[in-house]
């Protein structure tokens, strides 16, 4: 039993890491533009690979 | 305002990086979809020398990285082009600052959050595996305290800090009590647990502070909404203009003019400071500094006040004061006593809280001395007292005023109002006397032709046919009536005077009185259209009424609220307009420092002030009354002014302004009923030593649910 409660834990806190990382990145700057962006096609709101004409 | 248009040098925006890129930042006016995104993304990525082009959608700001070929110019062009208004965006400070507050408040909410799962996985399995062995319990209650008591403290920060600052000033905000409850709840809960007994709120520590911080970022979400709205009006005033140096015209920024530099300025373009015409004379459109719908010639030698348009030849002008010494002082200084009054209003969130305080205080300490009094040993008496102190902890009271805030501005987002700040609602809520604007803000503030019935169509084509070689407002509000056409051949124009050219009874003439030889005996917007030796004809000008004035009037008026205009122009197009709008109280000829006057003495009498205007002569009155709102076709300075700035060209969403913010008001008041009914209900059972951790737990989330679902009948998904 402690083992399961210790990976709890450890999974936990793996999670909380992670989401204060993608925080800490800026993923969570633009809600309103992230909820545009899933609408658009593949390429155009990538900024890695520019729709370049 | 078209910067690209006006080919001025924006090379002082970028930046170069180290590793070679440069950077070039732009705020971008009406972007809202992910089409728009598309396209601004698109459309200047595809340019020469970028990279690439991320719009951030909640600031507005596209960010655009690219080689050494990359031209601001061409940016702002191609969003001009797209149909958005772009300005360079210069990378202050505040931006990067505000992303760290709101980074900061949701890394606090997301330890809280997972603290809160975490415990209650725990302590939910205390509370119902009845059977539970002593040892086994223990480990549990050590475990949840490893996991809440750092993720409490960590995310309680925000809290202690703020105790902290106002403490330090021997003053008291509603996050004293929080950090108390917060800290004492912990503290009773390690103490309780080394002795072995069950009142243990772990749980309830980190879940009050998961509920308060929702309810503190919604309130960052809100601020940042408003000052986004704030930061897009400062940008629009960084203005650009030509000074000249040597021979040469130099481009720099408003803000850098000096007394003495002569700047010049062409037909379209607005002066940000005061001056004096220099060599010769122009046509100025004063409208949005003294309210006057026609266009006024001024000679050589004339002073020109900051806000005038050019609207004849172009003309250098002597600028006589910098930037922010160029309002009226009077002005200034009115705008001052405005924001000095405004920061006086109490929100109902602070009167909340100075109320509460005080009772929960007084309630904590009255439970510990009733039961020290009835003969409980102190640790009881203390656990009883530091329960009512935690069931009394203002999740439902730290949310009831945000959540509908939110919901309410993010409603008239959608509608086409910023608001500039939260109280600017509550504000808005008990308003019952409005104050009006005339030239543009009733009014479109643009000049129609009015007596097009009496001229004769084959007239008005050849007189449009000269007009439209001209970008002089009377010509073009001819162009406008009389449609699509040809340009008469070899028309020539005389800055100030009209428009001359080549006709088969010889020169055709349209321009003013003199120049077409006949005596002006009416001072209005006219233009005289002479063929020849034929009779002089006369195209008479008017400012017309919003289409929707008179529906905005009428609803405020059955809204039970008293309706007036004020207006800097003569009384004869004063009163046609307030007629056409059905405002029988109305006065003309009306100065900016009247304005004011008329604010303060309305405010004497106790009525609660909507001033809407748009124009310089407003901005004093905008910032004086109880709550204010400009046009989006407003001055910079106006909008600085006001608390809301409408998006959109009408007037309509005014009502709509009106009925969401007394709707807001009636919902906090709800929330704070609420809020109010769990307090009255939990204190006395946490007083007599009732409540079970498990109880004061599931009761705060209840209540904070309960006031969140109450605002969301705001919501911009509802219909009204």
């Amino acid at each position: 039993m402690a083992l399961i409660i210790a990976a709890a834990l450890v999974m936990g806190l793996a999670g909380l890491i992670v989401l204060l990382w993608a925080i800490g990145s800026g993923q969570y700057d633009d809600l309103e533009g992230a909820a545009a962006r899933i609408l658009l096609d593949d390429t155009a709101g990538d900024p890695s690979a520019p729709d370049k004409v | 305002m078209n910067l690209a248009a006006t080919s001025v040098d924006l090379s002082r925006f970028l930046s170069r990086r180290p590793d070679g890129t440069v950077t070039f930042d732009a705020l971008v006016k009406g972007a809202h979809c992910a089409g728009c995104l598309a396209k601004i993304e698109k459309g200047v990525g595809a340019l020469p020398g970028v990279a690439s082009a991320r719009l951030n959608l909640s600031t507005g700001k596209l960010a655009i990285v690219g080689s050494a070929g990359l031209k601001p110019d061409f940016v702002l062009q191609r969003l001009h082009d797209l149909g958005y208004e772009g300005v360079p965006f210069e990378a202050g400070a505040s931006l990067d600052e505000d992303a760290r507050e709101g980074r900061f408040l949701l890394h606090c909410l997301v330890v809280a959050a997972f603290g809160t799962v975490f415990t209650m996985g725990l302590t939910d399995a205390i509370w119902y595996g009845g059977d539970m062995d002593a040892t086994l319990r223990g480990l549990f209650f050590w475990l949840a305290a490893t996991v809440s008591v750092p993720a409490t403290l960590y995310s309680g920060q925000p809290f202690f800090l703020s105790a902290w600052k106002v403490l330090k000033r021997h003053r008291t905000n509603m996050d004293v009590p929080i950090s108390l409850a917060l800290i004492l709840s912990l503290g009773l809960s390690l103490w309780q647990t080394a002795q072995g007994t069950g009142h243990v709120y772990f749980d309830a520590a980190v879940m009050l502070s998961f509920l308060l911080l929702t309810g503190r970022y919604l309130d960052f979400l809100l601020r940042n909404r408003a000052r986004g709205a704030a930061r897009h009006l400062l940008a629009m005033q960084s203005v650009l203009v030509r000074r000249q140096a040597g021979s040469e015209l130099e481009t720099v920024a408003a803000a850098d003019l000096n007394p003495g530099n002569h700047i010049l300025l062409t037909s379209g373009e607005r002066t940000p400071v005061d001056g004096v015409l220099d060599d010769h004379g122009t046509e100025l459109d004063l409208s949005l500094v003294t309210g006057e719908s026609v266009p006024v010639l001024r000679t050589a030698g004339a002073a020109v006040s900051a806000g005038s348009i050019v609207t004849g030849a172009p003309v250098l002008l002597r600028v006589t004061a910098r930037v922010e010494n160029s309002l009226v002082a009077d002005l200034a200084r009115l705008l001052e006593a405005g924001r000095q009054g405004k920061s006086l209003y109490v929100s109902l969130a602070d009167r909340a809280a100075r109320a509460y305080v005080p009772f929960v205080a007084v309630t904590a300490l009255a439970v510990l001395a009733g039961w020290l009094w009835a003969g409980a040993g102190f640790a009881h008496a203390l656990t009883n007292a530091v329960t009512v102190l935690i069931v009394t902890c203002p999740c439902a009271l730290g949310l009831a005023v945000p959540a509908v805030q939110i919901a309410a501005t993010g409603r008239l987002f959608r509608d086409g109002i910023f608001v500039k700040s939260g109280d600017a609602l509550e504000r808005l809520a008990e308003i019952d006397h409005a104050v009006f604007d005339k030239t543009g803000t009733l009014t479109l503030g643009k000049l129609v032709l009015e007596n097009k019935g009496q001229i004769a169509p084959a007239i008005l084509e050849q007189a449009a046919g000269l007009a439209r070689a001209s970008s002089h407002p009377l010509a073009r509000a001819l162009v406008a009536a009389a449609g699509e056409g040809p340009v008469s051949s070899g028309v020539m124009e005389t800055a100030g005077s009209g428009l001359e050219a080549p006709g088969r009874q010889g020169a055709q003439r349209l321009g003013n009185a003199a120049w077409c030889g006949v005596t002006d005996d009416e001072n209005g917007a006219s233009l005289w259209f002479r063929d020849g030796s034929a009779d002089p004809v006369r195209f008479i000008f008017r400012d017309q009424i919003r289409p929707e004035s008179r529906q905005m009037v009428a609803d405020l008026h059955r809204r039970g609220i008293v309706v007036e205009m004020l207006t800097g122009d003569r009384s004869i197009p004063a009163g046609r307009i307030a007629a056409e709008a059905g405002i029988p109280l109305w006065c003309a000829a009306v100065g900016p420092k009247e304005k004011a006057d008329r604010l303060r003495t309305l405010a004497m009498r106790g009525q609660r002030v909507l001033m809407v205007g748009d124009g310089i002569n407003d901005a004093g009155a905008l910032a004086l009354a109880h709550v204010s709102i400009a046009p989006g076709t407003a001055t910079d300075i106006s909008q600085r002014a006001a608390d809301m700035v409408l998006r959109g060209s009408t007037l309509s969403p005014l009502v709509e302004a009106f009925d969401v913010a007394r709707k807001a008001r009636r919902l906090v008041i709800q929330n704070f009923i609420l809020a109010g009914l769990y307090n009255a209900a939990a204190i006395p059972l946490a007083a007599l030593g009732l409540v079970t951790p498990l109880v004061a737990a599931a009761a705060m989330a209840s209540s904070s649910l309960l006031v969140t679902l109450n605002a969301l009948r705001l919501a911009p998904w509802r219909a009204p």
